[in-house]
């Protein structure tokens, strides 16, 4: 029997490992250094914040794996031999595949910060950095400050949880509005708000240059490259991006550059291997689409397709209409379709903005200048119904259209307030061609 | 994934301590019960009106000055923070010291209603029954009884908690109509109505206590001879509710589930409901999410439906006479129609829904079969005796094992332990019935938002009914299960818009989809072929 082996238990590992099962009757085994059980890595912030306990996050019971036939190993992967179908664990055993998928998705980012491996600093993405928090920040005694270094989604994230234990958090931002390098201006200043309003210190256009020891080697504060302004700390989050987890394939003979190198088949330089989920990197992008997705609903569709290759229906990853969502605090976003911030909009590209007065809600509509094609939405503190936009973008509705019909594609809970009048006019009076 | 296993840090965090004010506040509470317990233990108080109204009054405000504390002033939003640390509301030492105390006063509610000072034989009350005569004679003129302090302080519970509830989802406004609703019907349906309508009372004329937005099953002693005839005596009126019970179940309920599901009364109307709704939300994520309990859940619920139907037909039956020429209704009749309708509705199942419920169509038929079966022997033993039981003990025991023990002492008395929804969930054949009907001839469906779910779990995990939601979700496939109460919680929780309760057409409610909104149209083309 094919033995199909995985390294890495995450959405995009586990996903291939299901819907292979599911299509036959191969091996599987799926290998993981972090955790005995699949879990999901999006909702650790809620393990801190005591919403649920860390079984909560496992979507399968444990008896799920022995049922399916797919055999976990923990293990850490030190050293694939592609010559001889072997990979080599850390714990001194090996194991031989037929094919092998790449899964083992991104580590934080170190920019060579000084004091960046001190006590006290750390990422969020495994659940050891969870286990690490709960050291250096059970409450704000241990942790009488804590600066968080990079906005994006995982550094308000750490905000929000470090804020649930009353922990006083120093967020800095290098840009000059938060994560204005993917939302646009009215977003992004709406959160800026938001942000403060919770009684995080959010500093922005500010980069980290270094952070100090005390004698024991912890963190005891750090030092703003703008100003020069030295913060005490007792823990530092670096959420400044990700990068794939791929640093044990140096020495293979997988074609690497900053993640896994595979085409459209999802296929590597060597016949019988793949790469999947955040540590994989598209020869070319996609569309609007970076090289390296690292989102888990990419993760998931490139595993649901590529079971497909690996069974015998050789495919290539052909997402669809781009789509996303987060939650800042209070405030829930999601995206259909590209609508780009100041960074790398293209010059087609404008926009229809709305703000609720209540400074929660707001709704940005991108469209083509000329041809008013509509190309996508985000919005935030309104909830939308994926399927509908789906179908508008594939449809290539017009704005007017998409701004005409917004409450077919309302998904908020029953009795909510709508929007759609206001936003219709506003629309409306910005468009006085429209009017008669 | 529901076991009780301490979360990863080892003591709880600060943060998530009482404030002073909420201490105080709870303290207030306490000294509020604390007038209760101690007229329990006799304790004679001078002023009777006064201090009932001081132990409901420190009661009220401490809850109201502990929810200001916790939730007002704070932003809108999810508040869930620190559920599984502190000791209440994870299993700890405070949940069960809580839940024993709770158990106790239900194991003394109903069979030792004398040490609360039930007066027996036409005694005076005395103790904790006697605090509450003032206010009873109030209400309905006479002295109070063990269930109208039960009903008082059930009510008190609903409205306190269900303040409590407003404040902590004040932005959701499907929560917050559904708790006004669920205040408004205990307060009016279940506790002033009944009561007023005793004041209707005389001795030419009486209604049995009549809860109106109680339904059978839930009332399961409903058609009791003795409220059958009490109701028939008291002419018009008596009639107008007798049908109006009839109507409850054949008519107004099959049509409100059509069209809204069954939380129209679940988690709107119903008394339990809403106990477990608002006292009962902080223990929701309680409930047991494993596979092996939902096992459980529908063996158990069905028995006692039908458990419950044929106690109610024997009970009726044993009334019944056997003369056609003195009342249409002879025991024949009735048993015949009984058996007629439970065929029709399987027939119909059968017919029209074979596919929806594949694997369980064998238990239902095994659950048909035995009704069946039971309402032959009633006709053949043509007696008061279903088989070897007697009716009147088949009532009790009814009584005793499902509305005592399961829907008190379990029900309730466990929230801390087992979650806010045992009964609704394990027990309660009105809402299996209710159920039955919402998987399959409903418009009300939780439908999943595309490919957006990132299997964060709460959904799951809050959810009060054990339903592992996320498992629906993360594959995009609709929810569409017969346990759903509609609370709403599970789309309110959910950090990514997943999640949204609504009623539309019966096309396409139920979606098996295996992969999801987001990749290329061809793959799903493909999958969909299969
Ligand atoms: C805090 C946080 C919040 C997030 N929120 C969102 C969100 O809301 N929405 C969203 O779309 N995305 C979110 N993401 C991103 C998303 O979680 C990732 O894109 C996704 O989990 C990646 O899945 P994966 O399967 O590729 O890899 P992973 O989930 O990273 O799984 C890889 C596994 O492989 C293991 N591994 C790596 N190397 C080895 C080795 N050599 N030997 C053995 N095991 C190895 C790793 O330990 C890990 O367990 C979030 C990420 C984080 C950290
Ligand atoms: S599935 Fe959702 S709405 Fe239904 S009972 Fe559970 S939490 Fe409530
Ligand atoms: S439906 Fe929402 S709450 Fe449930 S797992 Fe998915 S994202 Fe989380």
């Amino acid at each position: 029997m094919e033995h199909i082996v995985i390294i890495g238990n995450g959405i995009a590992g586990v996903t291939a490992a299901r819907h292979i099962r599911k299509l036959s009757d191969k091996k599987i085994t799926i290998i993981s250094a972090e955790t005995d059980y699949f879990f999901s890595r999006t909702a650790l912030m809620y393990v801190y914040m005591g919403h649920m306990k860390f079984e909560h996050t496992q979507p399968y019971e444990n008896w799920f794996w022995k049922k399916n036939r797919i055999n976990l190993k923990k293990a850490y992967v030190n050293k694939v031999d592609t010559d001889t179908n072997t990979l080599y664990f850390a714990e001194g055993d090996s194991l031989q595949y037929d094919k092998l998928i790449i899964a083992t998705g991104s580590k934080p980012n170190k920019f060579g910060w000084p004091g960046q491996d001190l006590k006290g600093v750390m990422g969020m993405y495994h659940k050891q950095d969870l286990e690490q928090l709960e050291v250096f920040a059970p409450n704000n005694k241990v942790c009488q400050r804590a600066v968080i270094v990079g906005g994006g989604l995982i550094g308000i994230e750490l905000a929000e949880m470090l804020n649930s234990r009353d922990i006083p958090v120093t967020f800095l931002v290098r840009e000059s509005s938060f994560w204005n390098i993917v939302l646009p201006n009215g977003e992004s200043e709406m959160l800026n708000r938001h942000i403060k309003n919770h009684h995080i210190d959010l500093r922005l256009s500010s980069n980290l240059k270094e952070i100090k020891s005390d004698k024991n080697g912890q963190v005891s504060s750090v030092i703003i490259e703008e100003t020069g302004e030295e913060i005490p700390c007792n823990v530092v989050g670096l959420t400044a991006g990700v990068s794939p987890n791929i640093d044990f394939l140096k020495d293979s003979k997988i074609e690497i550059n900053r993640g896994v190198k595979v085409n459209r088949f999802l296929e590597t330089n060597i016949p019988n291997i793949y790469a999947i989920g955040d540590c994989a990197e598209q020869h070319e992008a996609i569309g609007n689409r970076r090289p390296i997705e690292a989102v888990w609903y990419t993760g998931r569709m490139m595993g649901e397709t590529l079971a497909q290759t690996i069974c015998g229906n050789r495919m290539a990853y052909k997402p669809g209409h781009w789509f996303n969502s987060a939650k800042f605090l209070d405030i829930e976003y999601q995206t259909y379709g590209w609508v780009f911030g100041d960074v790398g909009r293209p010059d087609y590209e404008k926009h229809f903005h709305w703000k609720h007065d209540d400074d929660t809600k707001c709704i940005t509509i991108a469209y083509h200048k000329d041809t008013k094609e509509f190309l996508g939405i985000t919005t935030f503190g309104i909830r939308m119904r994926h399927e509908t936009f789906d179908r508008w973008l594939t449809e290539k509705r017009n704005v007017d259209y998409v701004i005409n019909h917004l409450s077919e594609a309302n998904f908020d809970p029953e009795f909510y307030s709508r929007f759609e009048d206001k936003i219709l006019s506003t629309y409306k009076a910005q468009q006085p061609s429209l009017a008669s | 994934m529901n076991t009780a296993k301490p979360s990863m840090s080892l003591t709880k965090p600060e943060a998530f301590d009482l404030t002073t004010k909420q201490k105080l506040s709870t303290a207030l509470g306490v000294i509020g019960l604390i007038i209760l317990l101690l007229a329990a233990f006799n304790v004679e108080f001078p002023n009777k009106p006064i201090f009932l109204a001081l132990s409901l009054l420190m009661i009220t405000a401490g809850v109201i000055l502990f929810t200001n504390d916790l939730y007002a002033g704070k932003h809108p939003g999810i508040k869930n923070d620190g559920v599984m640390f502190k000791s209440i509301t994870s299993r700890g030492l405070w949940a069960w010291i809580t839940g024993i105390a709770l158990t106790s006063f239900y194991i003394i509610l109903y069979f030792k209603a004398t040490w609360l000072g039930l007066g027996t034989n036409g005694a005076e009350n005395t103790g904790l029954v006697a605090l509450f005569d003032p206010l009873s004679k109030l209400l309905n003129g006479g002295p109070a009884s063990q269930w109208f302090v039960y009903g008082t302080l059930y009510t008190v519970a609903i409205l306190i908690f269900g303040y409590k509830f407003l404040m902590k989802y004040k932005h959701n406004r499907y929560e917050q109509l559904r708790t006004y609703s669920v205040m408004f019907f205990q307060l009016g349906f279940a506790f002033l109505i009944p009561e007023f309508m005793a004041r209707l009372n005389s001795d030419s004329f009486s209604l049995p206590y009549y809860d109106l937005k109680n339904i059978w099953p839930l009332n399961y002693y409903n058609f009791e001879q003795y409220r059958v005839d009490s109701m028939i005596s008291a002419g018009d009126i008596g009639l107008g509710i007798l049908i109006f019970g009839v109507l409850s179940i054949f008519v107004i309920t099959p049509i409100l589930t059509y069209k809204y599901g069954k939380r129209w009364y679940c988690s709107w109307v119903c008394g339990c409901g809403g106990l477990a709704e608002t006292s009962g939300d902080a223990f929701r994520h309680l409930s047991d999410k494993r596979q092996s309990a939902w096992k459980i859940e529908r063996w158990v619920v069905h028995s006692v439906v039908v458990f419950v139907t044929l106690m109610t037909t024997a009970v009726i039956y044993s009334y019944l006479g056997d003369d056609s020429s003195k009342y249409w209704l002879t025991k024949n009749v009735f048993l015949i129609s009984v058996a007629s309708l439970l065929t029709l509705v399987f027939a119909l199942v059968m017919i029209f829904k074979r596919a929806q419920i594949a694997k369980d169509a064998k238990y239902g038929a095994i659950g048909y079969m035995v009704i069946i079966l039971a309402l032959v022997g009633l006709h053949y033993f043509n007696g008061s005796q279903l088989f070897l039981f007697k009716a009147e003990p088949l009532r009790q025991t009814y009584g005793f094992l499902i509305g005592s023990i399961f829907s008190g002492v379990i029900g309730t008395g466990f929230y801390p332990i087992f979650g806010n929804r045992v009964w609704c969930r394990f027990g309660c054949p009105m809402a299996a019935i209710l159920g039955f009907q919402q998987r399959l001839f409903s418009r009300f469906r939780i439908t999943t938002n595309g490919g957006q779910c990132i299997s964060c779990g709460n959904c799951s995990t809050y959810c009060e009914m054990g339903i592992d939601v996320r498992a629906y979700a993360q594959k995009g496939e609709n929810i569409v299960r017969s346990s759903c109460v509609g609370c709403g919680i599970c789309s309110a929780v959910c950090p990514r818009g997943v999640l949204k309760l609504e009623n539309d057409s019966l096309k396409g409610r139920i979606n098996p989809n295996d992969i999801l909104l987001g990749n290329d149209v061809d793959l799903m083309d493909l999958v969909y072929q299969k």
